[in-house]
């Protein structure tokens, strides 16, 4: 391995991407993701790089573009936020159920509107069940970790599904971080060559994306939903070689301080670091308190998340989106019903804040555990949930 | 070429790469069509189909008629698809991770497909010069869903949202002119053709092939079902569109425009409207107000085949 460098976890993604060495990278420019595809394209643009940089007239022609590109088994990425995501939307499920291995960074914006170009979680909350792969990066060196995690997962032909790598936009993407870039021997020996299990090719031809009458369909649905899951072995194998290779250990569900806590922070994405320096905190006051980090969001980490919460009296459940009118917060409404069946199932306490960038600091987050200990059980269903810091 | 149709027949390629069986309409044109296509474009090839008839009535879950290789993604993206499919494959080969072959990448659909919904994606794909072919199958309105208007529909032409009504008797728009739009990206070819002429529909599709960067075809496909004429009438229909001018036959190479089949004499517009259901609430004063537009989009055209090549 290389020594850390200073470099902006933009520039780090596209070097990442580069490293690779992807075939082609159809992307339309969307704020907070332009760095990624504006080094990507200087890339190409000075030799540096051999790959097809295909600059769409939309983010639905970009999906659409790497739909065409993966079918004919070229390496193949994507990247976007927010609005753009919306607008792929329909590709975006497509390419899931055509099991085309497609790596798309999504540097996560607030969905409009109001339009807000700062980060939250309402994009990839919009597409949870759209069948990718879905895991959360919480800092640059895990983003550049990822993309090589990204492409190996997605293009194995255990799994042949597309993954979606989220880092939060700004908070991420707009940083200079100390990151370690992996050397090419490293990458070789982690990521093989793309031998996707059907190419378009006249050489042997194959059809792609027939359409399913109802006497077919529901069978469809389940093959694709048992690859998803059946993903899993791969996923955790690419992760504990990845470990191999760069000494970092990564999961699906992580902890911190975990083991003897009666409270526990859930978080995904970019605050998780900053309810960790919380966590610190609380515990040298004295407060039994921990944290549980989700990584993986799509396959669902059922297991593993049970495990890591046994035992736990409290979950506070940070969430950066909102299902209007529904459960508050999409993962605090997973996390309760991933505990339903459980014996003694703690209370979640489910806070809504870092709406487009607003600051959630580590003061914010022990504010959040103060209040979290006075909510009784009654009074935590649900669709109770509290945002935070909102002024009414 | 018109002048050797006698032998024509005997040069046409007896292989299929579209194998019957399929589901279309009996007498649909467009399905005709786009056997020519195949025939024309033989073996090497990759086809990126838009939702729609034609990939509908090939394509049951676990059943194909395709002899080649075929994707179908969605509905707007026949040309961005093809394009990734066209640029992926040139990177593989400039990589050597594929043998060098000569592909020809097809993107193609019906004409809601290619002027309405997919229309940025075609622009987008023309404009970034993709080596690809686009042919739009037009039957001149969404007959997969049953018949509604598109900006293909012709003036006049009753369709299930552009009804035969009291105060607006059918489309009250008129033909949008895509092969217009497709030459106004300064691509190398474009042309249109109707499958009731099938050897100048293959000629014009091995041209487009051969050309370096996108070419455009756009072939008038008459569909009895939406048309309401009887389904052994397609043929003769897609001759009186032709005859009539309504529908010229020309190509556009490297911006020079040249008629491709030209007659002394139009016939008038009345013997291809009365010849169809679609058409039978017309008055004479929209018969005539259409025979109009006909003669002066044809002068019009004239008028740009008589100008030197501009590019």
């Amino acid at each position: 391995m290389a020594d850390r460098v200073g470099v902006e976890v933009s520039i780090a993604a596209a070097e990442a991407v580069k490293m690779a060495g992807v075939d082609v990278v159809a992307a339309y420019p969307i704020t907070p993701q332009t760095h990624i595809v504006e080094h990507l394209s200087e890339l190409v643009h000075d030799g540096e790089l051999d790959a097809e940089f295909i600059p769409v007239e939309s983010e639905h022609s970009a999906m659409s573009v790497c739909c065409g590109s993966s079918a004919v088994g070229a390496r193949t990425f994507t990247c976007t936020s927010s609005q753009g995501l919306a607008l792929m939307n329909e590709i975006v499920f497509i390419a899931a159920s055509m099991r085309l291995p497609i790596v798309m960074i999504l540097a996560n914006r607030s969905m409009s509107g109001p339009l807000s170009i700062w980060n939250d979680h309402t994009d990839v909350m919009s597409v949870r069940d759209c069948g990718w792969i879905q895991v959360f990066a919480e800092n640059g060196q895990e983003v550049f970790d990822h993309v090589m995690f990204a492409f190996r997962v997605a293009e194995s032909r255990k799994v042949s599904l597309p993954v979606m790598l989220n880092l939060d936009g700004f908070v991420l993407t707009h940083v200079i971080e100390p990151i370690e870039y992996w050397d090419a021997a490293s990458v070789k020996k982690y990521l093989p060559d793309f031998d996707p299990i059907n190419r378009l090719h006249p050489d042997d031809p194959v059809t792609m994306g027939a359409f399913g009458m109802p006497g077919i369909f529901t069978e469809t649905k389940k093959a694709q939903n048992e690859a998803l899951i059946s993903a899993m072995p791969e996923i955790l194998k690419a992760w504990d070689e990845l470990a191999g290779i760069t000494g970092r250990q990564y999961g699906p569900v992580e902890t911190f301080h975990s083991d003897d806590a009666e409270t526990l922070f859930c978080t995904m994405g970019s605050s998780s670091e900053t309810v960790s320096l919380a966590v610190e905190e609380l515990r040298a006051e004295g407060a039994s308190v921990g944290q549980v980090r989700l990584r993986l969001w799509r396959p669902f980490p059922f297991d593993r998340f049970r495990e890591a919460v046994r035992g736990a009296k409290r979950i506070i459940v940070i969430d950066r989106a909102l299902s209007y009118g529904g459960p508050g917060g999409p993962v605090a409404a997973e996390l309760r019903a991933a505990l339903y069946h459980e014996d003694t199932a703690p209370v979640i306490t489910n806070f809504l804040c870092g709406f487009a960038s607003r600051d959630v600091t580590v003061e914010d987050y022990k504010a959040m555990y103060a209040k979290a200990l006075k909510i009784p059980k009654e009074q935590a269903r649900q669709e109770d949930y509290i945002m935070y810091g909102v002024r009414e | 070429m018109e002048k050797l149709n006698v032998f024509a027949s005997r040069l046409i390629s007896k292989k299929e790469y579209f194998a019957p069986g399929h589901r279309a309409c009996q007498g649909c044109a467009e399905v005709l069509a786009l056997r020519y296509v195949a025939k024309a474009l033989g073996s090497n090839v990759v086809v990126a189909s838009a939702t729609g008839c034609m990939e509908i009535i090939s394509s049951p879950l676990p059943f194909t008629n395709w002899r080649v290789p075929w994707i179908h993604v969605a509905f707007e993206n026949a040309a961005a698809v093809a394009s990734g499919a066209e640029a992926g494959t040139r990177v593989l080969v400039r990589k050597g991770k594929l043998p060098e072959k000569k592909t020809v990448f097809l993107g193609m659909a019906g004409d809601g497909g290619t002027s309405d919904i997919g229309l940025q994606a075609l622009s987008g794909a023309l404009e970034r010069r993709h080596n690809f072919l686009y042919v739009c199958y037009d039957n001149e309105a969404y007959m997969n869903t049953g018949i509604q208007r598109s900006s293909a529909t012709p003036f006049g032409a009753a369709t299930t949202t552009s009804p035969a009504g009291r105060a607006q008797p059918g489309q009250v728009t008129w033909k949008k002119n895509m092969p217009e739009i497709a030459a106004s990206h300064n691509i190398p070819y474009v042309a249109t053709a109707c499958s009731s002429y099938p050897f100048d529909l293959m000629e014009k599709v091995k041209k487009a092939a051969a050309m370096e960067g996108p070419a455009y075809v756009h072939i008038l496909s008459v569909c009895p079902t939406g048309w309401r004429i009887p389904p052994d009438q397609a043929i003769a229909v897609g001759r009186l569109a032709v005859e009539t001018g309504m529908f010229p036959l020309y190509e556009v190479v490297n911006g020079k425009y040249r008629m491709t089949l030209e007659f002394p004499e139009h016939r008038p517009v009345s013997e291809y409207l009365k010849a169809q259901g679609r058409f039978r609430h017309l008055t004479p004063d929209m018969v005539e107000k259409i025979q109009a537009r006909v003669d002066s989009d044809y002068k019009r055209l004239k008028a740009k085949e008589a100008l030197e090549e501009l590019h």
